[in-house]
């Protein structure tokens, strides 16, 4: 009978989880459940949820650092922050609604464990760069850390990095510790119209190759537009290419200005002012325009030149949509495709640009079926299926959700 | 100093010396090997120059295969490996074992590819990580990390290391700026790790084998975030009577939202001693001193200069000086660079890299000073603020045994101070066998285990690197079973 469990502290946690691999119990690991239907579906005895693990248990805004108990819910831990004038760097996106779930589900610790970050991390990151120190309890039952509270730290294997994007297979955390960072004064958007995939990406590497320290660069092609909340925008109709700048106020004036004057050859560029800007980027955030569908969504990292080409190549199999983010490097593209989510074509795609691609949307069957997440090469599989056990070597923890045989 | 126990050579491998630099010498080619005693040398040690220890042979490949080659043969026949750099490092992370073969990637550091469009170069490893700059500052383009030895160190050690910097407080460290890997695993099997695009599918490999000293596999190419340079840069500095108000003020800095691209930390006697050597004009009547650099156009930067000046105010600065020129800014940098130099002109030293929390600058420069009193030794200090580096340089005259072994056991003590303040043993410079002993401090065996057990992963054997990183004593039944 499925059971769930909340541990109102790491003894607890320790406690069941030596349990159940002492008698082979399979189990799910979750945080805010925001984003359980991403993976393969799995076959468990019982759900650990660390919602019982709430609370920030340490916030040295001068020191720009946080650590928080691993159920905290993340907008308790995005509130905090923004009381003090500061942020999550990377921007971590919201799932949850891509599969008719609400929002604000998702906890601090189910942020790291999938290490899934928003439009500014080709500026500063992903979840991974930020994490400094874990605490957590690994399938053998034992209560371990790594890391610590200080911004450089090389004492030691770097097993914090390990667990981000593990996706709760090696251990269920109970605390991170984690860099913030001062919110920025001012917020400008550059947007061009109409532009063709090629080009568009042409326009946002030309943009991360200034000195501006431009922090969002995306593109949606037409039908992905008309799905903005943001109605000035969505009216355009057309496909939409957007530049963010970041800074104090005058710097944002004169960065945009530069930008603007470097990018002039390709075509008219709007401007969105401060309240504007941090509407649109904010619905990317949520994944806006990729909600209200359920047609199959892939996501795929590429070096950026290569994201148009992976589109294209995808478009010539199958009907499909995409937002590109990360300067183009990063392509969510829905698809129209009735059989395998048109795993076999996209992953033969990938294989001829470089890159990986992951399943986040689509029917449980369809998980079942096909690879979720990028088959890895033989050694890296060998590799990744010991460290699998050396964390929970009776495969306990989140079983099958990555990988099939483990 | 030579406090740190090294084990006994295996008697049998060092007896077969001869044979196995005949074997190494067929896989590679003799010129690639190095067999005699005067050509060893030159490996016996890092810049942790009190522990040395000639290796069994050194080789250095011309190619990932090579290395593999070299790898397979070894795993084969139980022969210890340790892999090296530049040999620039500062815990003995290079030393050799009499008994290993020391695999040198100085031959292997070539460019392979710039792209720009992308913002990634692919490189052989053996490059310095000054060399990358180098080859990408015609298009004003950069590698970010920047520790103090850029222009002998290696990509392969700062990939070792994870290895930060002056500049880290804006740019991150290695682990941040490596995109993809060519990495050879102890039994020789080759595999790539990520590549130009962002994050892993899977597990975090990438994360592990950075900063893993050198003990999970060997890398040989790999694919870096290349940066666009910024405008321009300018610091300035700040004097203050005390090192709390330079805490203070650092603090109130960051607290405004503003970080800056480096933060540096002098006390007073490195202000003497490095002023004394390179006439950078700082202030002598200070007990504290900040450098703060900033980016931007030249208008953005004078205002941001202007708003630091501002908020370090209500600390009492008792010298302000933003600089107005190239020169003045090649001034204000030049001290602090040399500061490793020039107080090796005076002394010997012995260099810490312990961090703490920023909020217990104060309370820990206090305690440092007590114990170098109490052990009769003089220290300087120096600190990356804005991430809690902090670098006391214990001076100790090496003539005096008695002085050596007094300055590491200090040493040992402030890196304990460090732990407990809520920091840890080292920010850069690695564990290596330096700190090695002192894991406990700062780890339970829990802990410990986990991580010798990622080691058994990928190194079944424990023939890479040994000796380092771990306790002798704490190779658990548990860390070595079979994953």
């Amino acid at each position: 009978m499925l059971t769930n469990i909340r541990p109102v502290d790491e003894r607890e946690c320790a406690r069941v989880l030596a349990e159940a691999t002492a008698t082979h119990t399979p189990i799910t690991v979750l945080g805010g459940g925001s984003k359980q239907h991403v993976g393969r579906p799995m076959n468990t005895a019982a759900n650990i949820s660390t919602k019982g693990l709430r609370g920030v248990t340490l916030y040295e805004p001068s020191e720009m650092v946080m650590s928080a108990r691993a159920g905290t819910p993340l907008e308790q831990i995005e509130d905090a922050l923004a009381a003090r004038g500061q942020m999550l760097a990377f921007e971590p996106i919201e799932l949850a609604m891509l599969n008719g779930g609400e929002a604000n589900q998702g906890t601090v610790a189910g942020m790291f464990a999938a290490n899934l970050a928003g439009a500014r991390r080709i500026r500063v990151g992903a979840p991974r760069d930020h994490l400094l120190g874990v605490r957590g309890v690994n399938g053998r039952g034992e209560i371990f850390k790594s890391g610590g509270r200080v911004m450089k730290n090389v004492t030691g294997y770097d097993l914090c990095r390990g667990l981000a994007g593990s996706w709760g297979t090696l251990a269920v955390m109970s605390e991170v510790t984690f860099k913030v960072v001062p919110a920025p004064e001012d917020t400008a958007t550059l947007i061009l119209l109409g532009l063709p995939d090629e080009i568009a990406v042409e326009v946002l590497c030309a943009a991360m190759a200034t000195p501006y320290e431009v922090s969002g660069a995306v593109h949606l092609q037409p039908q992905i537009v008309a799905r903005l909340w943001h109605e000035g925008l969505r009216r355009q109709g057309q496909a939409l290419t957007a530049l963010r700048i970041e800074n104090f106020a005058k710097s944002v004036a004169y960065r945009s200005g530069k930008l603007k004057d470097h990018l002039k050859a390709y075509g008219e560029i709007h401007d969105l002012d401060r309240e504007n800007s941090l509407a649109f980027w904010g619905e990317l955030r949520q994944l806006s325009v990729l909600q209200g569908s359920d047609a199959p969504l892939w996501r795929i990292s590429t070096p950026p030149s290569a994201g148009p080409k992976v589109v294209s190549a995808i478009a010539a199999y199958m009907e499909s949509r995409a937002f590109y983010d990360w300067s183009g490097g990063l392509v969510w593209i829905e698809v129209l495709s009735t059989t395998d989510a048109g795993a076999a074509d996209i992953r033969r795609v990938i294989a001829t640009h470089g890159g990986h691609a992951t399943l986040i949307r689509a029917e449980p069957q369809v998980r079942s079926a096909v690879e979720v997440f990028q088959p890895l090469e033989a050694g890296l599989q060998k590799l990744t299926r010991k460290i699998k056990a050396a964390f929970d070597p009776a495969g306990i923890l989140n079983p099958g959700r990555m990988y099939a045989n483990h | 100093m030579s406090h740190v126990a090294l084990p006994e050579p295996d008697a049998a491998i060092v007896a077969r010396r001869d044979t196995i630099v005949e074997d190494l010498r067929r896989l590679i080619g003799p010129a690639a090997v190095i067999g005699d005693e005067d050509g060893r040398r030159a490996y016996e040690t890092d810049a942790l120059t009190a522990y040395r220890r000639m290796p069994l042979a050194v080789v250095l490949p011309g190619s990932t295969e090579e290395v593999s080659r070299v790898l397979a043969y070894c795993h084969q026949n139980n022969i210890k490996v340790v892999a090296r750099g530049a040999g620039t490092s500062l815990s003995g992370g290079a030393l050799p074992t009499e008994d290993a073969v020391v695999v040198g990637v100085s031959r292997m550091s070539r460019v392979l590819e710039v792209d720009y469009v992308n913002r990634i170069a692919r490189v052989e490893v053996g490059i310095t990580n000054l060399g990358i700059s180098e080859a990408v500052k015609a298009r004003d383009f950069f590698y970010a990390p920047d520790p103090s030895s850029q222009l002998a160190c290696t990509l392969a050690g700062n990939i070792g290391m994870n290895s930060g910097g002056a500049h880290c407080l804006k740019y991150g460290v290695t682990t941040n700026n490596v995109l993809g890997l060519k990495m050879v695993l102890m039994d020789g099997e080759i595999v790539e790790i990520g590549g130009a695009h962002l994050d892993s599918p899977g597990y975090d490999l990438l994360g592990l084998v950075i900063g893993s000293e050198g003990q999970l596999g060997i890398a040989t190419e790999a694919t870096v975030r290349i940066l666009r340079a910024a405008e321009g840069a300018r610091p300035m500095l700040l004097g203050f009577d005390s090192s709390e108000a330079a805490g203070q003020c650092v603090s109130a800095i960051i607290g405004a939202g503003i970080i800056p691209v480096a933060i540096e930390f002098m006390d007073r006697p490195a202000i003497h001693v490095c002023e004394a050597f390179a006439k950078a004009g700082y202030p002598m009547e200070v007990e504290a001193l900040l450098i703060i650099e900033v980016e931007g156009s030249n208008e953005e930067m004078t205002d941001l200069l202007a708003v630091i000046t501002e908020i370090a105010k209500p600390f009492a600065p008792k010298a302000i000086r933003v600089s107005q020129s190239a020169e003045q800014s090649a001034a204000i940098w030049k001290g602090r660079k040399a500061a490793f130099g020039a107080i090796g002109r005076i002394s010997d030293y012995y260099c810490m890299d312990g961090v703490i929390p920023l909020g217990k600058l104060g309370e820990v420069l206090v305690a440092i000073a007590h114990i170098c009193d109490r052990a009769g030794l003089r220290v300087a200090n120096i600190f990356h603020a804005g991430d809690g580096n902090l670098h006391p340089l214990i001076l100790y005259d090496a003539n005096k045994p008695d002085e050596a072994d007094r300055a590491e056991k200090a040493g040992a003590e402030v890196l304990e101070l460090c732990v407990a303040a809520g920091g840890c043993l080292t920010g850069e410079h690695g564990v290596g066998i330096e700190k090695r002993d002192l894991m406990r401090v700062q780890f339970n065996e829990t802990d410990l285990t986990l991580q010798m057990r990622i080691k058994t992963v990928f190194d079944p054997k424990w023939l890479l690197n040994p000796a380092k990183v771990f306790p002798l004593d704490g190779r658990t039944a548990a860390a070595l079973e079979a994953a």
